[in-house]
Order: structure tokens, then sequence, then C-alpha cells
């Protein structure tokens, strides 16, 4: 396995002295290019984790390692540097007046010289999809797109790990699949650890290992397959399973044997193919 | 609705006036105000006017965008034109109306001083119909630099005029979805006694505001994120630079002024 890039170490966090804990105990380790989704339901702390992994909130209890180096006050800006994030609602996180000015922000804070800014800017756009879009104002651009500028902005900084905070929950169902094509595009060509934070389980299907969040707490770390497999005990922390899920449980009550546990409509038919032309 | 929400009166095109650095422009412009003062006779409005039909011409831009920014203050104009009419009392009766005496120096007052604004407001226009509010933003944030050493917050000042230019269009969008949501629930927005109407508008501007807070609060997040702190040792990817052109400019408008002294009546 290769190098640990991300640490927590019972890890626990409230807002306040009177508050309840939103995490407690909290302990995993992300590795270098990998894919981790987390998951849970509204209020599971999962969104807590992403702002303590950035340095925009800090722990009472525990510590956090990103690359080796503890997250505190004095390490926050360099931290930052190798953590980029996007957030949920598009508007609030566009900064510049154009395409371009906002995938410049992040350059531009770190006293980035111009003329790596301008090629940066034209890497970044086209790895998402935006080149013809450089000189466009954000209110013309839909939610999809400006979330891609988002990771372009992102990206530009090259960050090593990229944290997609419900990135897509504000989109409609094109645009959530245009940021998932474009994020795993993007992780495939750059040498960059991915972490999304959803509470769809259909989006955790390509990532290479999900850690289930429930209560401030983690209640479980497996593979996406695994996940899907256990529907019942999903539902009950409130999560909602894919209907392939459920049509597969189906399938099985009614005595048709599945080779594994599908993660899509293709894997589904596939194997039921397979089936057909045993029988 | 995409027509509604250019910001200013930009009009975009590549002549000339267009690609001059804005600071340029702002000082030119800046000079040009001064020294409308100073003309006060025949030759010397000349060269004002042709100086600014020049700029018109070269800038490309349609003569309605033109007459659409003088519209707002056609009427005072017309208004220091009477009012000059009237109240000037040199030279001789040129004619009787109703018991007022109309002065030849009169008329002379009062086209001079209407002609005095029409430049105004004609070279000032032109400034914002050809360069980007964006632009302008940059210029006034390069000319203030000096004023940083007296401890004026210029870069945080020019970074809050662009975000506000940039929320402009959507805080737009907004009020427009948050008045159809109010309107949709009964609220009546365009009829009945002004009273009414003004009372009408406090369920649209409460939402308005509270997401707008909410906006402040996530883009300030986003921006620490982005690692953003301050001006300190930042770059900048838009970049002013004075051209040649520029500088012809500048020549040109010092003729200008040389002309005026010279010809204007002492």
């Amino acid at each position: 396995m290769s190098r640990k890039l991300i640490e927590f170490r019972d890890v626990s966090f409230r807002y306040g002295e009177e508050q309840p804990w939103v995490l407690r105990n909290c302990s995993f380790e992300i590795y270098e290019g990998e894919w981790v989704a987390i998951i849970g339901h509204n209020g599971s702390g999962k969104s807590t984790i992403a702002k303590l992994i950035n340095g925009l909130l800090f722990p009472q209890k525990g510590e956090i390692l990103i690359d080796g180096q503890q997250v505190n006050e004095e390490t926050i800006w360099d931290i930052r540097k190798e953590v980029g994030m996007v957030f949920q609602n598009p508007d609030n996180q566009f900064v510049g007046t154009t395409v371009q000015d906002d995938v410049a922000f992040g350059m531009e804070n770190r006293g980035t010289p111009r003329e790596e800014m301008v090629t940066r800017i034209e890497e970044t756009l086209s790895a998402v999809g935006m080149e013809d879009y450089r000189f466009t104002e954000p209110h013309r651009l839909s939610g999809g797109q400006k979330q891609r500028v988002a990771i372009a902005s992102v990206l530009a900084i090259s960050p090593k790990v990229l944290i997609l905070d419900e990135a897509t929950a504000m989109l409609d169902p094109k645009g959530r699949t245009e940021i998932m094509r474009t994020v795993s595009n993007v992780q495939n060509k750059e040498d960059l650890s991915l972490i999304t934070i959803t509470h769809d389980l259909q989006e955790v299907v390509q990532a290479d290992r999900v850690i289930v969040m429930n209560k401030g707490e983690i209640w479980d770390r497996a593979t996406p397959r695994e996940i899907f497999s256990k529907k019942d005990s999903l539902r009950e922390i409130g999560l909602d399973v894919p209907f392939v899920a459920i049509l597969a449980d189906e399938l099985k009550e009614t005595g048709i044997n599945l080779t594994k546990e599908p993660l899509n409509h293709e894997e589904l038919l596939e194997d039921l193919w397979i089936l057909h032309s045993q029988t | 609705m995409n027509n509604s929400l250019i910001i200013g009166q930009y009009v975009p095109g590549n002549s000339l006036i267009h690609r001059l650095d804005p600071r340029t422009k702002i000082t030119v412009i800046f000079f040009f105000v001064f020294i409308v003062f100073f003309a006060n006779n025949v030759v010397s409005y000349s060269i004002l006017t042709l100086f600014a039909i020049a700029c018109i011409v070269t800038s490309r831009v349609p003569i309605r965008f033109i007459a659409k920014g003088l519209t707002p203050v056609w009427f005072l104009i017309i208004f220091t034109f009477i009012l000059h009419l009237i109240v000037t009392k040199e030279g001789t009766v040129l004619l009787e109306i109703l018991g007022f005496k109309i002065y030849s120096g009169g008329v002379i007052q009062g086209f001079a001083i209407s002609m005095r604004f029409f430049l105004l407001i004609l070279v000032t226009s032109l400034l914002t119909l050809t360069t980007t509010p964006i632009e302008i933003t940059d210029a006034i944030e390069e000319m203030l630099h000096p004023l940083k050493k007296l401890k004026f917050p210029v870069h945080e000042l020019a970074l809050m005029m662009s975000i506000s230019l940039r929320f402009i269009p959507t805080l737009m969008q907004e009020t427009e979805k948050i008045s159809k949501a109010q309107a949709s629930r009964g609220v009546d927005f365009k009829t009945g006694p002004i009273k009414e109407r003004i009372k009408a508008i406090v369920p649209l501007l409460i939402p308005l505001f509270i997401s707008a807070f909410k906006r402040a609060e996530e883009l300030a997040m986003a921006m620490e994120a982005r690692g953003y702190q301050g001006g300190e040792g930042r770059t900048k990817l838009r970049e002013l630079k004075i051209e040649k052109r520029d500088m012809l400019i500048f020549v040109l408008f010092v003729f200008v002024i040389a002309g005026l002294f010279y010809f204007r009546s002492w």
C-alpha cells in the first residue's frame, strides 16, 4: 500500500463547550491516490470531517496529520496548499467575475507568477471540459458548470487531496453525472487522493473504500460492494438504498441467484444475462 | 432576462478607446473635467468638442447608446440653459416675452454652461461605455496604490468591489425568484396604494438579506479554504500595462490642453 496522506487519531469535535459532540473518537487513514467516499445522513458529522482536514475547524481531542504534518494554526496555510475543497453551493464559492478569474484566485493567493497562472488555467479548464468558457461570467453558467469550474480552480493549485463536500447535492441529475464523470477523469489522470462526502449511496459506487458515518461515529468501513449488501442496516441509519440494490434483493428472494452484489444497472443486467444463458 | 443583467452600460468592442489602459482613460477624463471649466470662447469650446467627438468616433460606440446615457441629464442641461437665459442681464436685449427681457449675454452664457455639462456627461459616459466595471476596479486599485503607505486598505477595497460586481447578477436573479415565490403566496407587488406596495417589499427584502448573509459566510469559508489571507504576497492575473497607444493619447491630450490655454481669452 502507498503512503499515508491523511490520518485521524482519536479525533473528537464539538462546536462549543455546552454543545453535543459532533464527532467522537474517529480514527481512520487515507492513502495516496485513493478514492474514499464518506457517507452518512444529515448531522452524522461527515462535513465536519472535511472542515477538520482543511483546518477550517480544529478538533478538541485527538490529532489530524496531513502528509505527516499536524493540522494547527501554524500549518493551515501549508496544508491548504495540499488539500483542495469543493463545497455544496455552486454560487457561494465562485469568487471571480469570470471563469478564468475564479480559477486564478487560489493561485493569486499563493503568489504564483502570472505566466504560470495562464498555462495552469488552460490546463485545468480543459481537464474539466470548460475550456470554451474562459471569459464567461458566473451567472451565465449552469450549476454543474460552476462546480466544474470550482474543481478546476482547486486543481490549479495542484493539491494532493481533493475533497468534494456534497458538491453534487444542489445539482440536477445531469449536472450530477457531469461532475462524477469529471471527477473520475481527473483522478485517473492526476495523482490525486479523492474524498467525496455525500448522502447518496449511488455516488459511492466508483470509490475504492467507503466510510459510513452515523451520529458522529464511524459506523462501518468497507468496499462499495460490501456496503450495498447491508441494505437493512443502512436503512436503519437513515440512508436511501439505491433501486438496483433493492431490485437485486427482491430477485434473490424469488430464488434468482446473482453471482455478486450489483453496483449499477449494467452489472445487474450482465448478471441476469449470464444466468439466462446458463439455464 | 439576461439583458437586464448587464451591469453598467459597457458596450463590448475592440476599438482603440476600448483597448486603452483604464488608468489612461480615468486620468484623461479627470483632467478633461477640470479643463472644461477653463473654456471661455468659441475656439476653446470647439477644441474640447472636437476632442470629445474624436473620442466617440474612434470608440465606435453606436450613437444610440451614447444618447441613452444622456437621457437622464437632458433635463438638467436644458434647465441650466433657461436659468442663465433668465438670470443673466448683460449685452443687448434680444427680445421681450411677457415682461422678461432676454439678453444676448444670457444666450451666450446659457449656451456655454450647458455645453460644459454636455461635454462632461459625454466624456464620462464614454468611460463606462468602453470600460468594464472590473477594469475600472483594477485601475482604481492601481491608482490608489500609494495610499497603502498610509495603511489605507486598497486591496481589500478593490476585492470588495469586484465581489460586489460578481454578486450583483446573482442577487438580482435571487430577487426575481423570491418575488415570484412571494407572489405565488399572494403578495401583491404591482397594484394598490403606494403604502401597501412599500409594505409588500418587506417579505421580499427579508429573505434576500438572510440569504445574502448566508452567502457571505459561505463565500468567506470558501475563500479561506482556497488560501486567501489578505493582499500580502498576492500576484494578479489581470495585469494593467501602459502601451504606446496610451502614451499617444497622453501626448494628444497635452496638445489639447495647450491649445485650450492658448486660445482661451484671458
